[in-house]
């Protein structure tokens, strides 16, 4: 049985954690994993495998486990926990799992945040070739950032009981890890596991810092942080993991990997069996079977190479370890945990006759597979290793470092060196001179001897029970079932039988795959290759990539300098762009009832048509086109005129894409010679100055134009109706607002309490119309001036609903809402504002392509529904016939705006109808919920056609 | 995620830059002149090189210009980024030019 | 110890396919082993009997876009042209598995497509009335109408872009993208058609403006007609045969989640809050992830674009906080001017052209196999693929999936 022992591990024995595991209550201390708590207990089935419901038990001591899936249900669920990486905390609830987690149904409480780091070296992993690496960088003064996964650093070494320097070698990484924090440039990060290496140095890592604290973790911290360190080298040392080898019953609960035992009895002073077989093709289970004799338990080894290692042997004759080569397991025996094993004798490669052993545990080891993940990624190529069995970096990159056991490099004083080296490599690299070598001296040891490659055990039997991936429950059936379907590459079989495809990514499974596969092909696990690493190396739960970048912060809001007027005004908001935009201001009546929008929009709109209305148009787009050339580019970039325009003059004006279709309107006002101030669509103000920019840079940088945004500089306040200009006139007493003095299009500058302002006489609705532009540190008091100027004409604030039905009414299109991407200028029926003259502008040699000539394009007509009070929704399709023949139906266009009119009395609408103008007149039907609304196509100016009342 | 060497500004992070497309397509000189089809090259028109190739990129959230890169479309790795009207390295077989960038 | 076992994946069956050595010369020989390539090959045989043909697959057989994307099928585009080809894959979708005696877990659970925002909601509108009119199932269901469909969305008013309504097609689904590639090659194989491989192309033989034969890795095949189902490398091949396709080929990047128990009964795709998600089968939730905005070969891209994608996926499904990203990959998506395919003639009169699928390539697998098949057997385009010419860039009459509808995928 497995058991806690004294005197072993790096447990705080002086408290005792509760914890409740599949309903069970049990204790653990802190520095335990949920892993080695239960092991402790004696815990050995932890899951049930996800498509046999077979028990399963712990196989690892890290990241590489699996088996030990589980369900965290409190403090908060989260699925998926590895129980060999989850620390233990007081109060933990947890499950295990077959295969599928649970996600809250109650939204996370937890923070996220996101840091930046910038290094000479990033350093991965804090095992003796990890720590080696990031003290030579920092001694020779390089900026470095460590980041290891585990609680404290020490990687392999936590599980051992080696020596450096003839003392404990954990009293070589402390005094390390003291001396890192003594380097002003060293950022050492402990729980923080790189999930990903990308492009030129980037290395994403995820700090655990508040998981291992449970309930009791402070609500001021964010539980996990995401690190984006760019550094100009990486030094992955992320050492190696064991792997197993495949036999009959493989994966019943007592079979764990060699080194891990190791683990559980070092690090979390952990027995985890007394009766103990070992059984191994490498030399490395040979201290894991000495350690656990020592600790007390009855050891056999079973190695599977013709000759036992003659040093490891004589050491374990002396340990009273007996040692038996050329002999291999060829099956479990027990239920719901081993009981004993089947061995037989191995000679050649045939499997002889054998028997039984009786034990409660067997450590497999099968050789290393080096943890090439993060190299991989980073564009790495691999090469199989013929001796080692495992895939190890084919040849190094300029800038991403292997160190240690990750690169075959097996062994303490291997791994310490090969840090060492990596870390001068990089010193070169950064031209910074090395620090004189001060390794600390291993032990001197065994020689290591060549492991024998053994993926399975060769056996009988349909392979049913030989389990390749554990938590996929593949086995070796499987495999062959692909390789007889006829699938030659790994890449089939992983999808074919879904080796590899768990949260461990195929760690223990994959390099047994390819050979299996190459054995059964007769090819080589060179040739075959193995599947491909993808990020993240461990799995990363959503949010902590989402960082801080949700609710309010998933995208920024741009408000007006009078948004809180609007809100005190009970404005109701429209998203546009990333805008808060009034869509309309309904009033509350006496009676504590608040107007629906059909109501306030209709008496907003009578109040402009009628008397006075004011509009918060600041979020409209305005670019600063300055310099001498401005009017040439302009000329360029708009299809109609804008040189020509006088100072004092505005224009309306179009601008289209190569293409031909319409990207953006608005108006152009020049204010100087040399200056014009372009006004864009609110959503299209990034898009248009990104735009002219790109001409202006890359095709036309020969005129001398500077392009500013000044959207966020401008207040915008269009005060508009037949009685603004009272209201114009009396807010700026210095300007002469009649209509001869001030036409229309023209815009006059003046200064009210000192305040410049630019009256603009351009209209959106038909009406008589002044815009007031102001800087926008005085438009909240320009605003307030003007509506109680206003009051007594009985100004009325309107929203974009208003304004919407307004320019409607007039056959303004709306670009974005009236057009898609398809429009041109002249199916708008804008072909007055596209210059004939101009020999060229973006856009116009597409006017003549065949598609743009065609008679039966879509243009922008009115649609009167015949019945007056009926709204069309807008989007609604527009057919020919009343009757709706059955599918595919042919459709005349549809119905891009639909509004009731104050002015009109009824409904209308407008529409993209094709060959629209030459059916005015016409009757078509509008398809609403299967039925059809008759409606008659009208010129798309319903309000005022002649134009009569733009000058008041 | 790369880190682009802005010819202006030195190496920033990727997500600060826009992107431009193929470098060196010249906006006609007289479009009225070309046949639809010639038109239609130019507007819809352009190489999609696996391989070493020149584009188009813009420094959009610092200083907002646009240069070229030389860049392997395979690994997608920059090897050089130069200011419009540079000429385009030797790294590439791509035309040389003021043209469109 | 929880002992209800996840449902396993389906038996495969004992045959796939044979692996032949390719032969000196073939009637067809379609350049490309993914969906599209197997699907033209399986309607070749099935609807045409034209077995003497060859599928020629660089790497794996369905290696690339089709092993990498996010198998969402439905048929809801905007424009008639669309519609029509994407209904007529559907269709054909909702009877594979009988046809070809595979289990490609189809399964339609609906799609919606999330409006945030006035505009959002005309043009779902709009899109909606064009797609009953054109015989494809669609309805404009409100936010207490998405909160029915998806109770897992985030449909409070107080979120950055609430939910403003969706669009809802019903017939959509999701399928297992491997068996799909698998059933249509077993059944390519069955007929006799050579599934070769290993087996770069690199180069042409040409008399004329006719092909005569491919130059590969595997040695020369002499065809008859050559047809190209290449997806991203599509321009390097045309390139060898020199003429100018409208593409640029870009990474397209999506992740899954660990498998979870059941929390996702649909598939929801928005624009605004950039979210595409569904959980599969065995209950890993699936995500595709934008395309990254740069020319790439690489198969991978940037990982800004996936930070963004979980910002989004969190901020509309907040229940997904603690899901877990498991895997993150990339392919590589050609992309036309008008987010619309190429498919039918080239400047070569025994060469047919298939690309420019963008994200939409999966879904259009057997509308577009089907299709082809008929192009090659007869010379002439079905009238499914007709309006996809080459030609369309240069008169203007684009099928502008990008300008007009904002749906991605």
């Amino acid at each position: 049985m497995a058991e806690r022992i004294e005197g072993r591990g790096r447990l705080d024995r002086s408290r005792t954690l509760r914890f409740t595991f599949d309903g069970r209550e049990f204790t653990g201390h802190p520095g335990d994993t949920l892993a080695s708590a239960l092991l402790a207990a004696d815990e050995l089935a932890v899951a049930r495998s996800s498509a046999r419901g077979r028990p399963r038990g712990v196989l690892a001591a890290g990241a590489e486990e699996p088996n030990a899936l589980v369900q965290v249900e409190h403090p908060f669920p989260d699925p998926m926990q590895l129980a060999t990486t989850l620390e233990l905390f007081d109060g933990l609830v947890a499950r295990g799992l077959a295969g599928r987690g649970r996600l809250a149904d109650v939204p996370d409480p937890a923070r996220y945040d996101t840091r930046h780091a910038h290094a000479d070296v990033v350093v991965v992993g804090a095992g003796p070739a990890g720590l080696v690496a990031a003290l030579t960088a920092a001694r020779a003064g390089a900026r470095v950032v460590l980041v290891d996964e585990n609680p404290e650093p020490g990687g392999f070494l936590l599980g051992t009981d080696d020596v450096l320097d003839d003392r404990p070698a954990l009293e070589w990484v402390a005094a390390a890890r003291a001396e890192l924090a003594t380097h002003e440039d060293v950022l050492h990060l402990q729980r923080t596991t790189a999930v990903g290496s990308y492009d030129d140095g980037l290395v994403l890592a995820l700090e655990k810092r508040t998981d291992h604290l449970g309930a009791a973790a402070p609500r001021n911290l964010a539980r996990q942080r995401v690190w984006r360190v760019r550094a100009r080298h990486v030094v992955t040392a992320t050492g190696a993991y064991e792997r197993p080898v495949v036999f009959r019953d493989n994966d019943r609960p007592g079979v764990l990997l060699a080194s891990s035992a190791r683990t559980y009895l070092h690090r979390y002073g952990v027995l985890a069996g007394r009766d103990v077989v070992v059984f191994t093709c490498d030399d490395a289970a040979y201290a894991a079977a000495l350690d656990l004799a020592a600790a007390g338990a009855a050891v056999r080894v079973l190695d599977a190479r013709p000759a036992a290692p003659a040093a490891w042997a004589s050491r374990c004759t002396a340990a009273g370890v007996p040692v038996r080569a050329a002999v291999v397991v060829t099956g479990t025996l027990g239920t719901d945990r081993v009981e004993g094993v089947r061995v037989a004798d191995i000679t050649g490669g045939a499997v002889g006759t054998g028997g039984e052993l009786a034990c409660d545990l067997l450590l497999v080891s099968g050789g290393w597979n080096p943890a090439v993940q993060l190299f991989s990624q980073s564009g790495g190529a691999l090469r199989y290793d013929t001796e080692l069995g495992g895939f190890v970096p084919a040849a190094p990159l300029p800038t991403v470092h292997v160190a240690g056991a990750a690169r075959g490099e097996l062994g303490l004083g291997q791994a310490l060196r090969d840090g060492e080296r990596s870390a001068v490599d990089v010193l070169t690299a950064l031209g910074l001179p090395a620090p004189a070598s001060s390794l600390p001296r291993p032990p001197r040891g065994p020689e290591r001897s060549p492991g024998l490659l053994l993926w399975r055990v060769p056996q009988d039997g349909d392979g049913t029970e030989e389990f390749v991936d554990l938590q996929r429950d593949a086995t070796v059936a499987d495999v062959r079932r692909a390789v007889g379907a006829g699938l030659r590459s790994v890449e089939h079989v992983k999808r074919y039988t879904t080796i590899g495809t768990a949260h461990d990514q195929g760690r223990t499974s994959g390099v047994i795959t390819s050979g299996l596969v190459a054995e059964l092909l007769g090819r080589t696990v060179a040739d075959l290759g193995v599947t491909k690493y993808r990020p993240p190396t461990v799995p990363v739960a959503f949010a902590a990539f989402a960082g801080r970048n949700r609710g309010d912060l998933y995208d920024p809001v741009r408000r007006t300098a009078v948004h809180a007027w609007h809100v005190e005004h009970g404005a109701v908001f429209e998203d546009v762009g990333m805008w808060k935009r009034p869509r309309y201001y309904p009033r509350r009546r006496p009676d504590g009832t608040t107007e629906d929008m059909d109501t306030a929009v209709l008496r907003e709109c009578a109040a402009v048509r009628t008397g006075v209305g004011i509009l918060d148009g600041s979020t409209l787009g305005g670019i600063s086109v300055h310099g001498p050339d401005a009017g040439e580019f302009l000329d360029l970039m708009y299809t109609n005129v804008m040189s020509s325009l006088k100072v004092g003059s505005v224009r309306y004006g179009v601008m289209c894409g190569v293409d031909g279709t319409v990207l953006d309107d608005g108006t152009v006002l020049r204010r100087g010679e040399e200056e014009f101030l372009v006004s864009t669509t609110t959503g299209a103000a990034a898009k248009v100055l990104d735009w002219m920019e790109e001409w202006l840079q890359t095709e036309w940088p020969h005129l001398h134009v500077h392009l500013t945004s000044v959207t966020d500089q401008w207040a915008v306040f269009p005060v508009v109706g037949p009685l603004s200009r009272a209201v114009v006139g009396e807010f700026a007493p210095g300007v002469d607002v009649a209509n001869d003095a001030f036409p229309f299009m023209t815009w006059r500058a003046t200064e009210v309490d000192d305040v410049p302002v630019l009256l603009s006489r351009v209209s959106f609705s038909g009406e008589l119309a002044y815009e007031v532009m102001v800087d926008s540190r005085y438009a909240a008091a320009v605003w307030e001036r003007l509506v109680a100027i206003g009051a007594p004409h009985g100004i009325t604030p309107y929203g974009t609903e208003t304004m919407h039905v307004l320019r409607a009414e007039k056959g303004y299109p709306i670009i974005g809402q009236d057009t898609d991407g398809t429009v041109t200028p002249h199916d708008l029926g804008l072909g007055w504002a596209v210059s004939r003259k101009k020999v060229d502008f973006v856009g116009k040699r597409s006017f003549s392509r065949p598609a743009n000539l065609d008679p039966a394009r879509r243009q922008l007509v009115g649609l009167l529904p015949l019945e007056a009070g009926v709204l069309v929704p807008e989007g609604s399709q527009l057919v020919a016939a009343a009757e709706i023949p059955p599918p595919p139906v042919p459709m005349l266009g549809f119905v891009t705006s639909s509004y009731r009119s104050a002015a009109l009395g009824r409904t209308f609408a407008l529409a993209l109808v094709a060959g629209g103008r030459a059916r005015i007149g016409e009757q078509a039907y509008a398809v609403v919920d299967g039925r059809t609304v008759a409606v008659e196509i009208t010129s798309s100016v319903l309000v005022d056609p002649e134009g009569a009342r733009r000058d008041g | 995620m790369q880190l682009i060497e802005c010819p202006w500004c030195g190496p920033r992070e990727e997500a600060e830059f826009s992107y431009g497309g193929q470098a060196h397509v010249p906006y006609p000189a007289d479009p009225s002149a070309l046949s639809d089809e010639e038109w239609a090259h130019y507007v819809f028109f352009r190489d999609n090189t696996a391989g070493v190739w020149a584009e188009r990129w813009m420094h959009a959230t610092a200083c907002r210009r646009w240069f070229n890169a030389v860049r392997d479309t395979r690994t997608h790795a920059f090897l050089a980024t130069y200011r419009p009207g540079d000429p385009s390295p030797d790294l590439t077989a791509a035309g040389t030019g003021a043209g469109r960038g | 110890m929880s002992t209800a076992p996840a449902t396993g994946v389906p038996e495969h069956p004992a045959l796939l396919w044979r692996n032949p050595d390719p032969k000196p010369s073939y009637d067809v020989v379609i350049v490309g082993g993914g969906g599209h390539g197997l699907a033209t090959a399986h309607y070749l045989a099935k609807n045409h009997g034209i077995t003497n043909v060859a599928v020629l697959e660089k790497g794996w057989l369905a290696g690339g876009n089709m092993a990498r994307n996010t198998t969402l099928i439905r048929s809801n585009y905007l424009w008639d042209e669309s519609a029509a080809i994407y209904e007529h894959s559907l269709k054909l979708w909702e009877t594979l598995e009988e046809d070809l005696d595979y289990p490609i877990l189809f399964s339609q659970r609906g799609v919606l497509n999330l409006a945030h925002t006035l505009q959002d909601v005309r043009d779902s509108v709009r899109r909606v009335g064009a797609n009953v009119l054109n015989g494809v199932d669609a309805e404009w269901v409100d936010t207490a109408g998405v909160a029915e469909l998806c109770p897992i969305v985030n449909t409070s008013p107080d979120i950055r872009y609430p939910v403003l309504g969706a669009t809802y097609q019903p017939r959509a689904g999701i399928a297992k993208h491997d068996y799909v590639a698998w059933g249509l090659a077993r059944r390519a194989d069955e007929a006799g058609i050579d599934l070769i491989q290993d087996c770069e192309v690199l180069g042409f033989t040409t008399d004329g403006d006719r092909v005569t034969g491919v130059r590969t890795s595997r040695g020369d095949i002499a065809c008859g007609t050559l047809a190209l189902c290449a997806a991203g490398r599509t321009s390097t091949l045309t390139d060898e045969l020199g003429f100018r396709v409208p593409l640029q080929s870009h990474p397209l990047q999506a992740l899954v989640s660990e498998l979870l128990e059941p929390v996702h009964p649909t598939v929801v795709m928005s624009n605004a809050v950039h979210v595409y998600v569904s959980q599969a089968h065995k209950g890993e939730l699936v995500m595709g992830a934008g395309v990254d905005s740069y020319n790439g070969y690489g198969q991978r891209g940037s990982f800004h674009i996936v930070e963004r994608q979980m910002a989004a996926a969190v901020e509309l499904f907040p229940v997904f906080a603690r899901a877990h990203v498991l895997r993150t990959w990339g392919g590589v998506v050609d992309v036309t001017p008008d987010a619309s395919p190429i498919v039918g003639r080239t400047p070569y009169e025994n060469v047919y052209l298939n690309c420019g699928w963008g994200t939409g390539g999966f879904k259009a697998t057997p509308g577009v196999g089907w299709c082809l098949a008929h192009t090659i057997a007869t010379g002439e385009p079905h009238p499914y693929n007709a309006p996809f010419t080459l030609d369309r860039f240069v008169t203007g009459r684009l099928v502008d999936e990008h300008g007009a509808a904002a749906v991605a995928h």
